[in-house]
């Protein structure tokens, strides 16, 4: 079997978020993998481990992302494609996917359902619909069987279980898979294993993000004593006229 | 400006957010609706109360299924039909899996998570959440077809009594439109959806085990809310995985948002920060989720939760 996982390069879970002159102030931050895409890796390589195959993996970034792509290596991936430029948009992104993936006939395409950056939920669809294959997401379970995949998907109050002939595209969340840890083993490996850098192809029609804002501040939280219930029902009824 | 605006029903009923995309596209142009599947016509019709002129009904049951591919056509067919320029869809587990997908169809750009009416004085700018709740951004969308998908809350429902017109509409679907083949489907019944709820009651580790949550359980059904929980009681299997709210869960952007015994972690608060007014209710005054909360309460959930149940049927 033959997949490329894609993964996002974005600011640690935990970060403050800041901006200057309109772009995220990275001063401080730590970046990692997209925590959806380290789902779709794992899923990745163990599907390899259980039946042979390579998996491939592309991040679209600058130089500053090469050490979540030898984590990605670390953790199993086989190779790594990085396209030289800093992402604009979903459809950039996207494009840059299928220009490499349209002459390399990979069995399946895996990312996260999306990045925690910017949330758009956008390129595993608009990957799927460029390649004229189909698109599963939020997908939380992943097994393969000859030219059969079956996944689920996640639905408003439950899932739904699906079928699918190979190639496709997922976005994945958990628990599809559980996290990978590199291990030393890994880490020494990643280090001998090829990173390509490639150019990118020129996009038109991108958006474009103007400017950013922090949400407002909230106010104090208003402390309530535990044996005076009904005066949160109260408070929720005239003040916060929420009931 | 032309707009089409996809709604979604269930159980026959047009979704509330589904509504809400129709009010938002009525505020942006002339709105033309698209839906899908068995849903009554009077159902249909209730569409023009929010700002709908007309309805574009496909009633191919095979659609039903909330297929993924099939469902883009048939918005992308009913954008040729209609000449909409900007399509509009509220977010649900579809549209956030079809929206891409039509933006290639009719070559147009896409701004999912949309979170405010678009500003129009210079061009197409949208507020749209980014870094998981953590902040906005405001985009400019290139001139051209858009299609945008907007999050709970963003417009007031103010229905009028005007009624839409509903034409069937027909899509020459070929197999490889159904190459997605639900086998099963898993979905509690009889319950208020999560993602659609306007009161939710969640529940953390705070609860010690499942046998406990019966408690939350008497709490939302007296509230009428749905329930909820964190992520380690999904992981644990204490609670199914669709109620895990958070970063790496669901998003829910609730009036009210009741937080038991759950401490408030930053992945937590990025899917539940939008809520209007959020409770907490935890034994431990130093808990992060009070910094989050609009009212909070210190003490044990077991001796709280039944004394606001008491207090709310009073
Ligand atoms: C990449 C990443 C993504 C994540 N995504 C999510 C996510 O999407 N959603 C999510 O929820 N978490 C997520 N987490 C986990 C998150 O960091 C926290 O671990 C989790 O939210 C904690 O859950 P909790 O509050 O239920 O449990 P705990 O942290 O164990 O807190 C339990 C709380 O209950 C209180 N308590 C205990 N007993 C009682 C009692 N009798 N009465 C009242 N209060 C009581 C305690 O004081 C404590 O505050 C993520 C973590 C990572 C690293």
């Amino acid at each position: 079997m033959k997949i490329l996982v894609c993964i996002s390069h974005v600011p640690d879970t935990t970060t403050k978020i800041k901006f200057v002159d309109n772009k995220l102030d990275t001063n401080g931050v730590q970046f990692i993998i997209g925590p959806y895409d380290d789902f779709a890796l794992a899923r990745a390589v163990e599907l390899k481990e259980a039946s042979g195959g390579t998996v491939t993996v592309l991040n679209v970034g600058t130089v500053d992302t090469e050490p979540s792509i030898r984590k990605a290596l670390a953790i199993g991936a086989d190779n790594a494609v990085r396209v030289d430029a800093e992402p604009t948009d979903s459809l950039f992104v996207a494009k840059q996917i299928v220009a490499h993936a349209a002459s390399e006939n990979y069995d399946m395409i895996l990312m996260g359902r999306e990045s925690s950056d910017f949330n758009s939920g956008l390129v595993h669809g608009l990957v799927g619909e460029l390649l004229g294959w189909p698109s599963i997401a939020p997908a939380m379970k992943l097994d393969v069987d000859g030219s059969t995949a079956k996944l689920s998907r996640e639905i408003e109050g439950g899932h739904e279980d699906v079928e699918v002939q190979l190639p496709f595209v997922a976005g994945c969340q958990e628990p599809i898979a559980e996290w990978k840890i590199p291990n030393m083993r890994g880490i020494m490996m990643a280090r001998k294993k090829p990173l390509e850098v490639v150019e990118a192809v020129a996009v038109e029609g991108v958006t474009a993000y103007q400017s950013f804002e922090l949400p407002e501040e909230k106010g104090e939280c208003k402390m309530v004593d535990a044996d005076q219930m009904d005066e949160l029902v109260g408070l929720l009824k005239n003040e916060a006229r929420v009931l | 400006m032309s707009v089409l605006v996809f709604i979604e029903a269930d159980n026959g009923v047009v979704k509330k957010s589904s509504l809400e995309a129709v009010a938002y596209g009525s505020k942006v142009g002339a709105v033309t609706v698209v839906a899908m599947g068995s849903i009554e016509a009077s159902e249909l019709a209730k569409v023009g109360n929010y700002g709908a002129e007309k309805v574009l009904h496909c009633s191919d049951d095979r659609l039903n299924d909330g297929v993924i591919s099939a469902t883009a056509k048939l918005i992308a067919e009913a954008v040729g039909q209609s000449g909409a320029e900007t399509v509009v869809m509220s977010r649900s587990s579809l549209v956030d899996a079809v929206a891409a997908r039509v933006a290639i169809k009719i070559g147009a750009s896409v701004v999912t998570n949309v979170q405010d009416l678009p500003d129009t004085s210079n061009g197409f700018v949208v507020k749209r959440g980014v870094f998981t709740g953590k902040a906005f951004a405001f985009v400019s969308v290139p001139d051209g077809k858009k299609v945008i998908t907007v999050t709970k809350n963003v417009v007031q429902l103010e229905p009028t009594s005007s009624e839409a017109a509903i034409e069937e509409i027909s899509v020459a679907f070929d197999d490889a439109d159904f190459g997605v083949k639900r086998i099963g489907v898993h979905k509690q019944e009889g319950d208020i959806l999560l993602p659609e709820a306007d009161l939710v009651v969640s529940a953390g580790r705070g609860m010690k085990g499942p046998e406990n949550w019966q408690m939350i359980e008497d709490l939302a059904t007296t509230l009428g809310a749905a329930t909820a929980c964190s992520k380690p009681v999904s992981d644990m299997d204490w609670r199914p995985h669709h109620e895990h709210v958070g970063q790496t869960g669901i998003k829910v952007a609730p009036q009210l948002y009741i937080a038991v015994g759950i401490s408030g972690a930053i992945q937590h608060l990025a899917g539940v920060n939008s809520s209007k007014v959020i409770v907490a209710i935890n034994k431990d005054p130093e808990a992060p989720f009070f910094k989050a909360a609009d009212y909070g309460v210190v003490g044990d959930a077991f001796e709280v939760v039944p004394k606001l149940i008491e207090a709310i049927k009073k």
